[in-house]
């Protein structure tokens, strides 16, 4: 601690260019902050995903609908616990930026399959006694500032029900998620009004779910599923709800590894950048590390107050850009609840990014520190 | 004082030490087979033409370089034996070093300049002022403790440097050139300041200078002429 006045002199000495160099960290690690954001947004759900659920789509497409019929077969396939369904609704909430998913479900079984969604049991039971009831997640009731009771008119994309698109749905239940990566942003409704009010489509579901008994059978769960349907007019792929998760943000390309190559490119800008500035602080220096060494400071000294400097600066930036990023991400995630559900910037990545700024200090400062270590005091000296 | 007297109670000794610069091919003699005693609290004033070895020499018996032969040894340590670490902190513990150039902090105050050699030690921040306090006093500089180095004049600034150079109480004081960046008057003060260190505090002073009037100020003056040392001006 007594070398910290000295270590943040150091940093003082050229203003301008420790700030420039300051602020393209900081820029860095903003980026850094709203990438690993909307990578947790597209692939998060990854993580989050049941191993003891398998998702079966229609082989084709699924666009393309299956029949409700499969749900029985299905629970009789050895492993299968259960299987429930679920199909795209595609509305609208007054103005089509007001995006966010609604689906009709069996809400006992789909509560039961999905237990990170935390509805009350008051709630339930209304649901349950409500044919036009829905429950929503408490980000999409807080955006749209919806209470029980409240009727709210949403138009399909897809689906009329006594030819009109607009559907109304009386609000019985709002549900929390039971972790900070859980979507609370949907709106569930129940299937039987859905499919008797639906003038076309009727006993067709988009997917359907399934819990196994076992998960390390999920393989061959999956490969019994597909078996059951196969030849049929509606042929299944089932594959686990990781898989499909990473399939769907697949479309858009490889997240992961487009997110990666940005954060290459971008810190090893950072890198030459700072490792520049640390280079010339150090050269322009020459002297008085002469003078450090001649009155006792020790090699390893020397290499750690450049090193000490160099993830001062290092730290700071990232600090301050993690922060900045933080501090923002949660109001892009208000202007992006219907695109991007899912966005923020996990606890985790915030730590991964701190080790980044101590890493990238270390790098950009180990050279430097190096040669300073190397100078010859008598040499050093000379170049006061 | 006899010369036996004086070589048993010597601080610094130099015996048969040589020092030899590469540059390239060329081998450069810098000293040769030079023998030196310092006795424990002497003004000692080391003259010669330029590139003549003197701030060679001082780097020697400073532990800032090594001799290619010979030893050199203070206070009966032999410091060429050394390590690079023990003879870093030999350094902290044992010498101060006043430069021409001054070589101060330009981005620490005069007080912060002259804690720098007590941060490497055991003392607390509290200590640590009252030592500062103590050297800054010492050189009368103490009303000048929060200025910076450009605030500074040139005669300040050294004294700053010297009272860096004393802050850790050290055996040897070795002085390169101290008023060689001074004019006449703040000149003076230096040498006023270092005759007053060694009258006064009795501490051992080696000064490198090419000024007969500082080398005046010494109780003892030698010459480097190629290598050698000699009693006598070189001519």
């Amino acid at each position: 601690m007594k070398f910290l006045h000295l270590i943040g002199s150091n940093l003082r000495r050229k203003k301008l260019r420790t700030s420039l160099t300051l602020l393209s960290i900081v820029v860095a690690f903003i980026l850094f902050g709203f990438l690993s954001a909307i990578q947790q947004a597209l692939v998060g759900g990854v993580a989050l995903a049941g191993a003891d659920r398998l998702i079966v789509r229609q082989k084709v497409s699924i666009i393309n609908l299956l029949p409700v019929s499969y749900e029985a077969r299905m629970d009789r396939i050895p492993g299968v616990d259960f299987s429930t369904h679920q199909t795209w609704f595609g509305g609208i909430y007054q103005d089509p930026k007001n995006f966010f998913m609604q689906n009709p479900v069996e809400p006992e079984k789909f509560l039961k399959i999905h237990p990170e969604i935390i509805l009350s049991p008051e709630q339930l039971k209304a649901w349950l006694t409500t044919r036009t009831g829905a429950i929503v997640g408490r980000r999409t009731a807080d955006r749209f500032h919806w209470k029980i009771g409240d009727q709210v008119p949403i138009r399909s994309t897809i689906w009329s029900a006594n030819g009109s698109q607009t559907w109304t749905f009386d609000i019985v239940g709002i549900y929390d998620g039971k972790d900070k990566g859980t979507d609370t942003t949907p709106l569930f409704f129940r299937y039987d009004y859905f499919d008797e009010a639906r003038t076309g489509g009727k006993g067709e579901v988009g997917w359907f779910t399934i819990r196994i008994k076992d998960p390390s059978q999920a393989a061959e769960v999956a490969k019994l599923v597909d078996a059951e349907f196969e030849n049929s007019p509606a042929e299944t792929k089932t594959e686990p709800e990781g898989a499909f998760i990473q399939g769907w943000a697949s479309q858009i390309g490889n997240i992961v590894f487009i997110v990666a190559a940005i954060l290459v490119a971008v810190f090893f800008t950072i890198l030459l950048v700072t490792g520049n500035t640390m280079a010339q602080a150090v050269r322009e220096r020459t002297g008085e590390l002469g003078v450090l060494k001649a009155i006792g400071f020790t090699n390893g000294q020397i290499v750690g107050l450049v090193l000490a400097e160099s993830c001062l600066l290092t730290v700071i930036g990232g600090a301050v850009g993690l922060g900045l990023a933080c501090a923002v991400t949660p109001v892009m995630a208000e202007k992006l609840a219907g695109l991007l559900p899912l966005f923020f910037l996990p606890t985790h990545d915030v730590l991964v990014g701190l080790g980044i700024s101590i890493a990238l200090g270390f790098v950009t400062g180990i050279i430097p520190a190096l040669q300073a270590m190397r100078l010859r005091v008598a040499d050093a000296l000379r170049r006061m | 004082m006899s010369e036996n007297q004086s070589n048993n109670s010597a601080l610094v000794r130099v015996e048969g030490v040589g020092k030899v610069f590469h540059r390239g091919a060329e081998d450069i003699h810098v000293l040769t087979d030079l023998n030196l005693q310092v006795p424990t609290g002497e003004f000692l004033a080391l003259m010669g033409p330029s590139g003549s070895g003197k701030t060679t020499l001082l780097n020697l018996i400073g532990g800032l370089d090594r001799p290619s032969k010979g030893s050199v040894s203070v206070a009966g340590e032999n410091i060429d034996q050394l390590s690079d670490r023990a003879l870093a902190a030999w350094r902290a513990r044992h010498v101060g070093f006043v430069f021409q150039l001054y070589n101060l902090m330009p981005v620490l105050t005069a007080e912060r300049n002259v804690e720098l050699p007590l941060l490497l030690t055991h003392l607390s921040k509290a200590e640590r002022r009252k030592h500062v306090e103590t050297a800054l006093a010492m050189v009368g500089l103490s009303h000048r403790a929060k200025h910076y180095p450009r605030t500074l004049s040139g005669g300040e600034q050294q004294r700053v440097g010297i009272a860096r150079g004393i802050v850790t109480d050290p055996t040897l004081l070795l002085c390169d050139e101290p008023t060689g960046d001074l004019d006449r008057k703040a000149g003076d003060e230096i040498l006023d300041l270092l005759q007053g260190l060694n009258r006064e505090h009795g501490k051992t002073i080696i000064m490198v200078t090419h000024d007969p009037h500082a080398s005046a100020r010494a109780a003892r003056t030698v010459y480097l002429n190629k290598g050698q040392l000699t009693n006598e001006p070189v001519k």
